[in-house]
C-alpha cells in the first residue's frame, strides 16, 4: 500500500534525502483573493523536491488554486512562491522584488507541467503533434527527437498505436493519458495534476491512475495532486494536505490522515467522500 | 397572336443581348477582380485588427475605428477617400482598398467571434507548456477559431460581391457601369441591365452553393 520510500518521520513534511538543499517549493503567506472572496488566507507551506503531495479538502477551499498558482495561470494577490530558492512570483529587481514579468514567468515555468481535469488537448493536432508541440517550439529539439520521445511516452501511457490519431477520436481516459505524455515530454521537475479524473466515465478512472503510479515510481517527478481518489492518494503520495477555506487544516502522512485523522473538518470530509462512493 | 409577339419583341431584342454581352463580361471581369482583391485584404486586415483588437488602449481605438466604418455607408466612404486621394492612383485601387477595409471591419468582428469561441482550456494548456505567445496564436487558437467561422467569412465574399456596383460612384468601370454606358449609347436599357441581373446571379449562385458544402463540412467539428 505505502510507497517504498516512505519517510520515517510521519507527522512532519516527507522530506527527500536532499534536505540540505532546502525545499524545492516554498509558499510564504500566499493570499488570492477574487475579488471579495479569499480563496488563499496567508498560506505557508513546503514541497521538497521529488516530494508527492495530495491535496484534499471540499471544492472551493483553495486546492486548484494552488496548482494554478504554481502554473502562473492565476497571480498572487499577496505573498510571494519560491521554486528552488529562487523566486517565482517574483522576480528581483534592484536591490527587492517585483511581480514576475510575463518573460520571466516564461522562463521560470519551464520546469512545470500541469494535467488538466478536461484533458485540453489540442483538437486540431494529431496526438502526436500535441505531444511534440512543446518539445519543438519550447526545447528546441527536433522533430525527429521530438516524435520519438513522443512515441516513447505513448507507448508508457499504453497509446502507441494511437499516435496518429485526433484526439476526438479518443475515449476521456485516452484522452487525458496522452495529455499525461504531452506534459511528461516536457520532462518537468514538477507535475502538477488538478482532479485529472473527475471528468471521467468510472470505468477509464483506473487507466489513468495506473499510469500516474507508474509515473510515480519510476520517476523523481515532484507531485501536487488535487483529488477525490483517496485509495490514489494513499497509494502515492508522501504527504497528504487537508485544506478548508483557504488554510490548511491539517497534514499528515496519508496512513495518518486516512486512517487517523484529528481535525474534525477531515473527519466529516473524508466521511463525505467515502459516502459519494469515491 | 401576332400582336402578343411583336410586344415581346418590342421589350426584348435577342440578337441585341448577345451583341452587348461580350462588353458586360469585360465590366463583369472588373467586377469579379475588384471582388478578389477586396476580399483578401478584408480577410488578412480582419484577422490583423481581431488580434490587435485584444491588445489594451490600442486595441479600443482600433475598435472605434472599426465601429465607425460599419455604421457609416460604403458609397459616402468611396466617394470621400476618392475625393481625398491624389490623382495619380487608379480609382481601381481606390475602390478595391476602400471596399476591402470596409468588409475588414466585418471579417474582424467573425474572427472575434471565433477566437472567443476557443475554449479557455486551450490557451491554459498553451501556457502551461510555456508555447511562446506567436505559436499559441498560430499553432492553436487561429487554426481553431477559423475553421469555425469560415461560412460566415463565406457569406461576406458574397456580400462584398453584391457590393461591388457601388465602385460605380468613383467611375471604376466594372459591370454596372458597362451595362449604363452601353444601355445609353443605344437606349435599351432592358437586356442589358437584365443580363447584369443575370451575370451577378450566375456568380452569386454557385458561390453561395459552394459556401453552404462548406458550411456542411466545418460546422460539424
Amino acid at each position: 500500500m505505502s510507497p517504498s520510500d516512505t519517510p520515517e518521520n510521519t507527522t512532519a513534511p516527507g522530506v527527500g534525502d536532499s534536505a540540505a538543499d532546502g525545499p524545492l517549493i516554498v509558499f510564504d503567506q500566499v493570499v488570492k483573493r477574487f475579488g471579495d472572496l479569499t480563496v488563499l488566507d496567508h498560506l505557508d507551506f513546503d514541497v521538497a523536491a521529488g516530494e508527492r503531495v495530495t491535496l484534499i479538502g471540499p471544492s472551493g477551499s483553495g486546492k486548484t488554486t494552488i496548482l494554478r498558482l504554481l502554473m502562473t495561470l492565476e497571480k498572487v494577490t499577496e505573498g510571494r512562491i519560491d521554486i528552488g530558492g529562487e523566486p517565482f512570483s517574483h522576480m528581483p529587481k534592484g536591490s527587492g522584488l517585483a511581480p514576475a514579468s510575463e518573460s520571466y514567468l516564461r522562463q521560470r515555468r519551464k520546469s512545470i507541467g500541469m494535467v488538466f481535469q478536461q484533458f485540453n488537448l489540442f483538437p486540431n493536432m494529431t496526438v502526436r503533434k500535441n505531444v511534440m508541440e512543446a518539445p519543438v517550439h519550447v526545447l528546441g529539439l527536433s522533430k525527429d527527437e521530438a516524435s520519438a520521445r513522443a512515441e516513447e511516452l505513448l507507448d508508457l501511457v499504453g497509446l502507441g498505436d494511437k499516435v496518429d490519431a485526433h484526439p476526438t477520436q479518443l475515449s476521456g481516459g485516452q484522452q487525458q493519458r496522452v495529455a499525461i505524455a504531452r506534459a511528461l515530454a516536457m520532462r518537468p521537475e514538477i507535475l502538477l495534476l488538478d482532479e485529472v479524473t473527475s471528468a471521467l466515465d468510472p470505468e477509464l478512472v483506473a487507466g489513468v491512475l495506473d499510469v500516474l503510479r507508474e509515473v510515480a515510481e519510476t520517476t523523481d517527478i515532484t507531485m501536487l495532486c488535487v483529488t477525490h481518489e483517496m485509495g490514489f492518494a494513499r497509494d502515492v503520495s508522501h504527504r497528504v494536505l487537508m485544506f478548508d477555506q483557504g488554510r490548511i487544516a491539517e497534514a499528515g502522512h496519508p496512513d495518518q490522515i486516512f486512517g487517523d485523522p484529528q481535525e474534525e473538518r477531515t473527519k466529516t470530509f473524508l466521511k463525505s467522500v467515502l459516502e459519494n462512493g469515491h | 397572336m401576332n400582336g402578343l409577339m411583336e410586344f415581346v419583341n418590342g421589350l426584348w431584342d435577342f440578337q441585341y443581348t448577345g451583341q452587348v454581352l461580350p462588353d458586360l463580361f469585360s465590366g463583369l471581369l472588373v467586377t469579379i477582380q475588384a471582388t478578389v482583391i477586396g476580399y483578401a485584404i478584408a480577410l488578412t486586415l480582419g484577422l490583423l485588427i481581431a488580434v490587435v483588437r485584444r491588445v489594451p488602449v490600442f486595441g479600443t481605438l482600433v475598435h472605434f475605428l472599426m465601429e465607425f466604418i460599419r455604421t457609416t455607408p460604403l458609397v459616402i466612404q468611396l466617394v470621400f477617400v476618392f475625393a481625398l486621394s491624389p490623382a495619380n492612383i487608379s480609382v481601381f485601387t481606390i475602390g478595391v482598398v476602400v471596399i476591402g477595409v470596409h468588409y475588414a471591419a466585418y471579417t474582424a468582428e467573425v474572427y472575434r467571434s471565433g477566437i472567443e469561441g476557443v475554449a479557455k482550456g486551450q490557451w491554459e494548456a498553451s501556457r502551461a507548456l510555456s508555447l511562446p505567445t506567436s505559436r499559441t496564436w498560430t499553432a492553436i487558437v487561429l487554426p481553431q477559431a477559423i475553421r469555425r467561422v469560415i461560412p460566415a467569412l463565406g457569406n461576406y465574399l458574397i456580400a462584398m460581391f453584391k457590393d461591388t456596383p457601388l465602385l460605380f460612384a468613383i467611375g471604376v468601370v466594372e459591370l454596372l457601369a458597362v451595362a449604363q454606358q452601353v444601355g445609353s449609347k443605344d437606349f435599351r436599357y432592358v437586356e442589358t441591365f437584365t443580363m447584369v441581373g443575370f451575370l451577378f446571379l450566375l456568380v452569386s449562385i454557385p458561390s453561395a452553393i459552394v459556401i453552404r458544402r462548406l458550411e456542411k463540412r466545418y460546422v460539424a467539428v
